[in-house]
């Protein structure tokens, strides 16, 4: 199960635990008169990166945010760890083990790493125990060895695009996520930065972590992706394991909902 | 040695490709507050100085800003730098400062507080009011609190038609702004004033502490201060965290207490012309205490916290799970609460308060003054020690003009520039950073 992403091939064809962590079933989703989502299944397992991918409006964005707890849908079924609930706000998620990971909207520039690890969950006493929430955000860091950073005192404005998003997957690591969403994590990184991100992403995933990695990057979803599923037009065309897809078959899924190709038997390593 | 910061990376990370470009490294090394990354205090100022270089300039301008005035107005005029005029000076600057410590919160969020001139009016008429001794000759501390109660349920009023009702702050605390001003009006009627005669109240303003017990308070803050900040950097040490090396924070606690030194220095001179007067004015105490209390909730508390944090990024606060509308309103309360506070030293001083208060300005005056101590318009950035620096500098302008004679049209239109040198080196600051990110 850990693989390592920068030499060897891409993971083992997961294996079909009986009960993922996150089980959707029928998922429906409106606006106004425009269908979002129609009737939309999948299972997220523990330890697996599920890549989600699609064209633009092919309802990403609406499905992680049905699992954020920000859109509520109009039917259908959420089970976590075997149990359905119903995830009403971001708080609600975040106290079930969901973490987002937005692309831009996650950070607060003028706070520096540590203050922004703890935001909304500070530890405190008479005072803010800053030695405290820096002594942890240090050794979560240290866990994830993101070893970019010169200072985690550092304001969040000073860091690089990547190091943004590594401080962003961290906190979620800090507060014990068992499922991290992530937004289009490389969109506007460089190369080496897309790296350390990917890599970041698949050592979550090693760790135990289910991760749903919404991509446009067919680089990288067959570089750190586990399943990729494929919406299109708000139905999900196709859930399969990374191993028997290649990418003219996720092109062909993205673009008309349907592929004709066989699966190519060689693995994606060229990625 | 510097960048010992790093988390201890494992030999088997040591292949992860560096990321940083040489000139990026710099950057983001510049940006690292220097206590953090220096190990001696040559280091820390060597640090200090590219942080400057890079235009994070934190109170620097208004230091240089209040040595220009000193230097100014004393050549011009000798009498600028007596003892007498310097007290005279801390006194009159009590007002903006503490004025201007509320409208950091406002600002900090990246909102503005118009109305505070006018509460603060408002406040020192209800003082008045209350302590009337053919009225209801209420004792100082029960008018006092209640003054500072009403101005803090304004301060809520206003604050919950921003948040809940999602009126702009400046359209709401406009309109606070003439709405306070006439219940001010109303009720001292037309071309009335109301005097105090209340002895504790007037010295608030007026007393002085005994050069004794000037010392022994200087002493106290400073002890306090010194003790916090050893113990804090000990701790930071014990926990192997980057701590600042242990000469800097003798250094630090060392300039406290000269400072504190030179003050009550200052303040104990014999600055009497007829009958002897000597000691602290009991308003620079206050001064220093709201400053404190301010500092510790803005910098140490999850309230503080969610103030920048909102100021910084709204929405990553909203995500985080911070009740956006309650800090808001807190903070807000908290603007015309501290807005109370300077209206009791503003009626302390005049032992009155009349219809020639004006309000108008004095709220554009605490603008201006949070904003010359450093703290940004655009929110997120600032400290209650900008608003009492940037009150003494403003205090600095009009004494010292007033010195020299000139009219209160030349005072405005100096006071006006400031601020705009004020605002451009914001805005210029700000852009370093979008730059270098």
């Amino acid at each position: 199960m850990t693989t390592d992403v920068e030499s060897g091939p891409p993971p083992a064809p997961p294996t079909r635990s009986p009960e993922p962590l996150l089980r959707l079933r029928g998922i429906n989703k409106n606006f106004g008169p425009v269908q979002a989502l129609v009737g939309v299944d999948l299972d997220v397992p523990s330890g697996q990166v599920t890549a989600l991918a699609g064209d633009n409006g092919a309802g990403k964005s609406v499905l992680i945010k049905c699992i954020a707890g920000i859109h509520a849908p109009e039917s259908g079924q959420i089970s976590w760890e075997g149990n359905p609930v119903h995830i009403r706000t971001p708080r609600e998620a975040a106290g079930l083990g969901i973490e987002t990971v937005y692309q831009d909207l996650a950070l607060c520039d003028n706070l520096d790493i540590v203050q922004n690890m703890f935001l909304g969950r500070e530890r405190s006493r008479l005072a803010l125990d800053e030695e405290d929430m820096e002594t942890s955000a240090r050794d979560t860091l240290a866990q994830l060895r993101v070893t970019t950073v010169r200072s985690i005192r550092q304001p969040v404005a000073s860091l690089s695009g990547g190091q943004r998003q590594s401080v962003a997957i961290a906190k979620a690591v800090l507060w014990e996520a068992k499922l991290v969403i992530m937004d289009e994590p490389t969109a506007a990184l460089g190369v080496t930065q897309t790296a350390n991100v990917l890599e970041l992403v698949r050592r979550l995933a090693d760790r135990g972590h289910a991760v749903i990695m919404v991509s446009h990057n067919l680089n990288d979803v067959f570089k750190v992706a586990d399943q990729v599923a494929v919406l299109y037009l708000g139905k999900m065309v196709s859930v399969r394991p990374t191993a028997e897809l290649d990418r003219q078959i996720v092109v062909d899924l993205m673009t008309s909902g349907v592929s004709t190709r066989a699966a190519d038997p060689r693995p994606s390593t060229e990625a | 040695m510097a960048k010992v910061d790093e988390p201890a990376p494992s030999s088997s990370s040591v292949q992860q490709s560096e990321e940083l470009t040489a000139a990026a490294e710099s950057r983001a090394e510049l940006a690292v507050s220097p206590e953090l990354v220096a190990g001696s205090v040559s280091e820390y100022l060597r640090a200090s100085l590219s942080r400057i270089r890079a235009g994070q300039v934190g109170v620097l301008p208004v230091v240089g800003g209040l040595l220009l005035v000193s230097v100014l107005f004393q050549s011009l005029n000798g009498h600028f730098l007596t003892a007498g005029n310097l007290v005279n000076l801390l006194v009159q600057a009590a007002v903006f400062s503490v004025l201007a410590m509320g409208e950091v919160y406002a600002l900090l969020l990246g909102e503005i507080d118009l109305s505070i001139g006018y509460v603060a009016g408002l406040s020192g008429v209800v003082l008045a009011e209350l302590l009337k001794p053919s009225g209801l000759d209420w004792p100082w501390w029960a008018a006092i609190l209640v003054a500072l109660l009403v101005c803090a349920a304004i301060g809520a009023l206003q604050g919950s038609l921003v948040t809940r009702v999602g009126l702009p702050s400046f359209v709401v605390t406009l309109a606070g702004l003439l709405f306070w001003q006439g219940v001010m009006l109303k009720i001292l009627g037309n071309g009335g004033s109301v005097l105090i005669s209340n002895t504790v109240v007037n010295d608030i303003a007026s007393g002085n502490l005994s050069p004794i017990a000037g010392w022994v308070a200087m002493l106290a803050t400073v002890g306090v201060f010194g003790v916090l900040s050893w113990r804090r950097d000990a701790r930071r040490r014990a926990a192997g965290l980057v701590a600042p090396p242990l000469g800097l924070t003798a250094l630090k606690i060392g300039g406290g207490l000269l400072g504190g030194v030179v003050i009550v220095l200052i303040c104990n001179t014999d600055r009497g012309r007829i009958l002897p007067i000597q000691g602290v004015p009991w308003v620079v105490l206050l001064v220093f205490g709201i400053l404190a209390v301010w500092t510790f909730v803005l910098g140490r508390t999850r309230f503080g916290r969610y103030v920048y944090a909102i100021g910084g990024n709204a929405e990553a606060a909203r995500r985080a799970g911070v009740n956006l509308a309650l800090i808001r309103t807190i903070a807000f309360t908290l603007c015309s609460f501290t807005a109370g506070l300077a209206g009791v030293i503003y009626a302390s001083r005049l032992r009155s308060i009349s219809t020639a208060f004006d309000g108008g300005t004095l709220v554009l005056y605490a603008v201006a003054a949070a904003v010359i101590g450093g703290t940004s318009l655009f929110g997120g950035r600032g400290k209650a020690l900008h608003g009492v620096l940037g009150g003494v500098v403003i205090a600095g302008i009009a004494n010292g003009m007033g010195l020299l004679n000139m009219s209160a049209a030349s005072q405005y239109m100096v006071t006006a520039l400031v601020l705009l040198v004020a605002v451009t080196i914001d805005a210029l600051t700000r852009r370093g950073r979008v730059a270098g990110t």
